[in-house]
């Protein structure tokens, strides 16, 4: 290679390899300099300008001309989403639920806080997105999809509900009622038409369950005629539920507690974004029923041979 | 023929490393001072750039319905062009506009070179409107050599001081004309005269203002060189029927001066090493030494050569547009016999139809219908199964309606749930909500049903959108 550059009059390192290879001593370029030297500068000044020596062992560190620190940041950065939220929750504060729901644009922002809400306080017992969860006695927690409700599925029930819990109560029949009377009882509440025996109101149990045994929402007690069971569905389950009851104390009775949220679980605002959230799952009940749309007519070969039962039922 | 013979002594590649050795390729240690000649090719370019780049710098003031008519709004994640708003979910269409371009630049490269570069491209037009500034300021190429070499004068300053401060403006004006194509044009002149532009408009600005600066003055061709990945993949692109600025060695060698007195001492070819066609070049080539990277084939060479041509009393076209064939004497083909560029017109063809399609249906609704996932189905009280539906709607049109739900399909008996009191769509937005399909139990004869919504808005039942679904029920054993 010395043949085709001229290197003449260049100083080298003075070693020389393989007979004609040397090593010129060259200055690097003016552009690398500037870059070495301005990434040396850079260095200095990120070093005072950010928190960067520890003091020995005071537990203690130079805290940087810049005045900057992580949960600083971090706080700077949570003011930015507070204040987004801020315009939103100062309105919740004086607000009943009732009106919460009435503002669609409000709904929206509630929903979508109850989420994170509702999987942190709730999901444990009702399962993810309400759906409930099962144990040996049935539900462990009630379904909150759907458009049964012990104690009231209108908002203002819900927020009660969330706000002071619920604890239900059913005395023990054991003892009380002969067991031929408990099966009886037991096999027409199964049928889903508990008065069809006179047992029923003979017995006073229309004294908790109503009249018609559709339950009476404001002493919780559970709707005894339509399709959705709190325990055990089957004739030998409900027998074990009349004949132990509901919370009553010993240790064959069936268990279904509510905690209470309020005072320091949750604060006020977060109970009426659960209520509303817990409303919009689709079973909440409208003050006044509203009618629903009607759907277009199904194709022929799409519509079941059954004779279709009244589409709604309000309840 | 001492070539043909070096080439079979030491092989084919090391001949080419061999002859490399013998070229000069200018890494910018000097800097090009070109010739401006006049002539056809001079003319065209001129043509080619202000038809591409002047609308560059005006059509953003251009107004429609009191809103700029070409507007990236990437702020509002929206394009505007006049009546058409294009949103992201449609943005795939930009995919096929980025196909049509690409194709369009290898099927002008493979029937005449690079077509792009010399005559189009901003490199090219920007450099090319800097020296003739240049020229204005300092004068004729000599005089700018001179001018470079002579020690520092008040002259030397103010001409400098000059050429680089307008360089500098019309590097502003740059980098001004392409930012509003993503705001709106009144209103960024407003905050930049306010110096109220958002840090990412001073960073734009500045980018581009030191970018054509440093590019256009500065580095020019040094950029075609070094810095332009097409310039290389264009090179592939060419092949032996493809036409490009070509110097015809037949007719020019062996080379020579012209002499004086009519004494002819050797065979002469036309070429009379005048090097008129070097000091033209733009990027400072000599088109003689055959096609090379640094020919932008901007065609100058062939306005310098045939002015010396007609003044030699020689035939025009020593330099010109020629393909490699027709160098060589082979038989030249057709343009439809080039397969490579039909293919590239083919795959134009299909993105242009695919754009056009996608313009012509991009719908003003978008409807998207998600299925409760848990709990599939819920039952009711009375038997009755319900179903979960988060319904997003985006309204694309430039005004907020309100909707009304309807469902086609499902379970006979059905009801619609929650569309009694549905939000307003606002423009130019997704708005969800959700709505509840109940029917009775008793009518579902399959696991899943299919059912199809359709939103519509409620005055104008055009703008609509439609979406297939599913109902669930329980398992049917």
């Amino acid at each position: 290679m010395s043949d085709k550059h001229d290197v003449d009059g260049v100083p080298t390192t003075g070693h020389v390899w393989d007979d004609n290879l040397g090593d010129l001593t060259n200055q690097p370029p003016k552009w690398w300099m500037l870059g070495l030297t301005a990434s040396a500068i850079w260095v200095v000044a990120y070093w005072l300008y950010y928190p960067s020596i520890p003091v020995s062992n005071t537990q203690s560190f130079f805290k940087g001309f810049g005045g900057w620190s992580a949960i600083s940041e971090m706080e700077a950065d949570k003011s930015v989403v507070d204040e987004v939220r801020g315009k939103y929750e100062d309105k919740l504060k004086g607000m009943t639920p009732a009106a919460i729901l009435a503002d669609s644009d409000l709904t929206e922002y509630v929903t979508r806080s109850g989420k994170v809400l509702f999987g942190d306080n709730c999901a444990a017992c009702h399962g993810q997105n309400g759906v409930g969860t099962h144990d040996k006695q049935g539900l462990f927690a009630p379904v909150l999809n759907d458009d049964d409700w012990l104690f009231g599925g209108k908002i203002d029930e819900i927020h009660t509900t969330i706000t002071g819990g619920r604890q239900g109560m059913m005395t023990a029949h054991k003892g009380v009622l002969s067991d031929a009377e408990i099966t009886t009882l037991a096999n027409a509440v199964a049928a889903g038409k508990p008065t069809s025996t006179p047992l029923f109101a003979e017995k006073g149990c229309t004294t908790c369950h109503g009249e018609d045994g559709k339950g009476i929402a404001a002493m919780g007690s559970a709707n005894l005629a339509d399709g959705i069971w709190r325990f055990e569905s089957s004739p030998e389950g409900i027998k074990r539920t009349i004949e132990y009851g509901v919370n009553a104390g010993t240790p064959e009775t069936r268990v279904a507690v509510m905690p209470a949220f309020q005072g320091g679980k949750l604060s006020d605002s977060e109970i009426k974004k659960l209520a509303v959230y817990v409303y919009k799952f689709g079973g909440g009940q409208a003050e006044a029923p509203v009618a629903p749309v009607a759907a277009e007519a199904v194709p022929a070969a799409e519509a079941a041979p059954a004779p279709a039962p009244a589409p709604v039922v309000a309840k | 023929m001492s070539n043909q013979e070096e080439k079979q002594e030491v092989g084919e590649v090391t001949y080419i490393y061999n002859e490399f050795e013998n070229w000069t390729v200018n890494k910018g240690e000097k800097t090009i001072h070109a010739k401006r000649m006049p002539g056809f090719f001079r003319r065209l370019k001129d043509y080619t750039q202000f038809s591409l780049w002047l609308p560059f710098f005006l059509l953003p003031y251009l107004r429609w319905n009191g809103k700029q008519a070409i507007l990236f709004d990437i702020e509002h994640r929206q394009f505007h062009f006049f009546n058409l708003t294009v949103l992201p979910q449609d943005i795939w269409m930009l995919s096929l506009v980025l196909l049509v371009a690409a194709m369009t630049l290898f099927a002008v490269t493979s029937v005449a070179s690079r077509v792009w570069c010399g005559y189009f491209c901003f490199q090219t037009a920007w450099t090319d409107w800097f020296t003739w500034l240049e020229e204005k300021i300092e004068g004729n190429p000599i005089a700018r050599r001179k001018l470079d070499e002579a020690p520092w004068s008040f002259d030397k300053i103010k001409k400098k001081g000059t050429k680089h401060f307008i360089w500098l403006l019309i590097s502003l004006f740059t980098g001004i004309s392409f930012s509003i194509w993503f705001v709106d044009a009144f209103d960024y002149w407003n905050n930049l005269i306010h110096l109220q532009l958002p840090t990412v408009g001073w960073v734009v600005l500045i980018m581009f203002l030191l970018g054509t600066y440093i590019l256009a003055g500065l580095l020019r061709e040094q950029t075609c060189f070094w810095l332009c990945p097409y310039a290389r993949i264009q090179g592939v692109m060419g092949d032996s029927q493809t036409i490009l600025p070509t110097y015809d060695y037949n007719r020019g060698e062996p080379r020579s001066k012209i002499r004086h007195g009519g004494q002819v001492v050797a065979p002469q070819g036309d070429c009379i090493d005048c090097f008129q066609c070097v000091q033209v070049c733009p990027t400072g080539v000599d088109i003689r030494d055959g096609q090379q990277l640094g020919c932008i084939t901007c065609g100058l060479c062939i306005d310098a050569c045939d002015s010396i041509m007609v003044k030699i009393n020689k035939p025009r076209g020593l330099i010109r547009y020629a393909s490699l064939d027709e160098l060589l004497g082979k038989p030249v083909r057709k343009m439809y016999q080039h397969p490579r560029t039909l293919a590239y017109i083919g795959i134009i063809l299909i993105s242009l139809a695919g754009i056009i399609w996608g313009l012509t249906h991009l719908g003003s609704m978008t409807l998207k219908v998600m299925h409760e996932r848990q709990p599939l189905y819920v039952v009711m009280s009375d038997g009755t199964i319900q179903n979960k539906y988060d319904f997003k709607v985006l309204n694309k049109t430039d005004k907020d309606f309100r909707v009304k739900v309807t469902a086609e399909g499902g379970i006979k008996d059905q009801v619609i749930i929650g569309a009694e009191e549905l939000p307003m769509t606002h423009h130019g937005r997704g708005t969800s909500f959700t709505i509840f399909v109940r029917a009775p139990g008793a009518n579902l004869n399959k696991d899943t049903t299919q059912i199809q919504f359709r939103v519509e808005n409620v005055d104008d039942p055009n703008v609509y959108g439609e979406y297939n679904s599913k109902f669930y029920g329980p398992k049917r054993r």
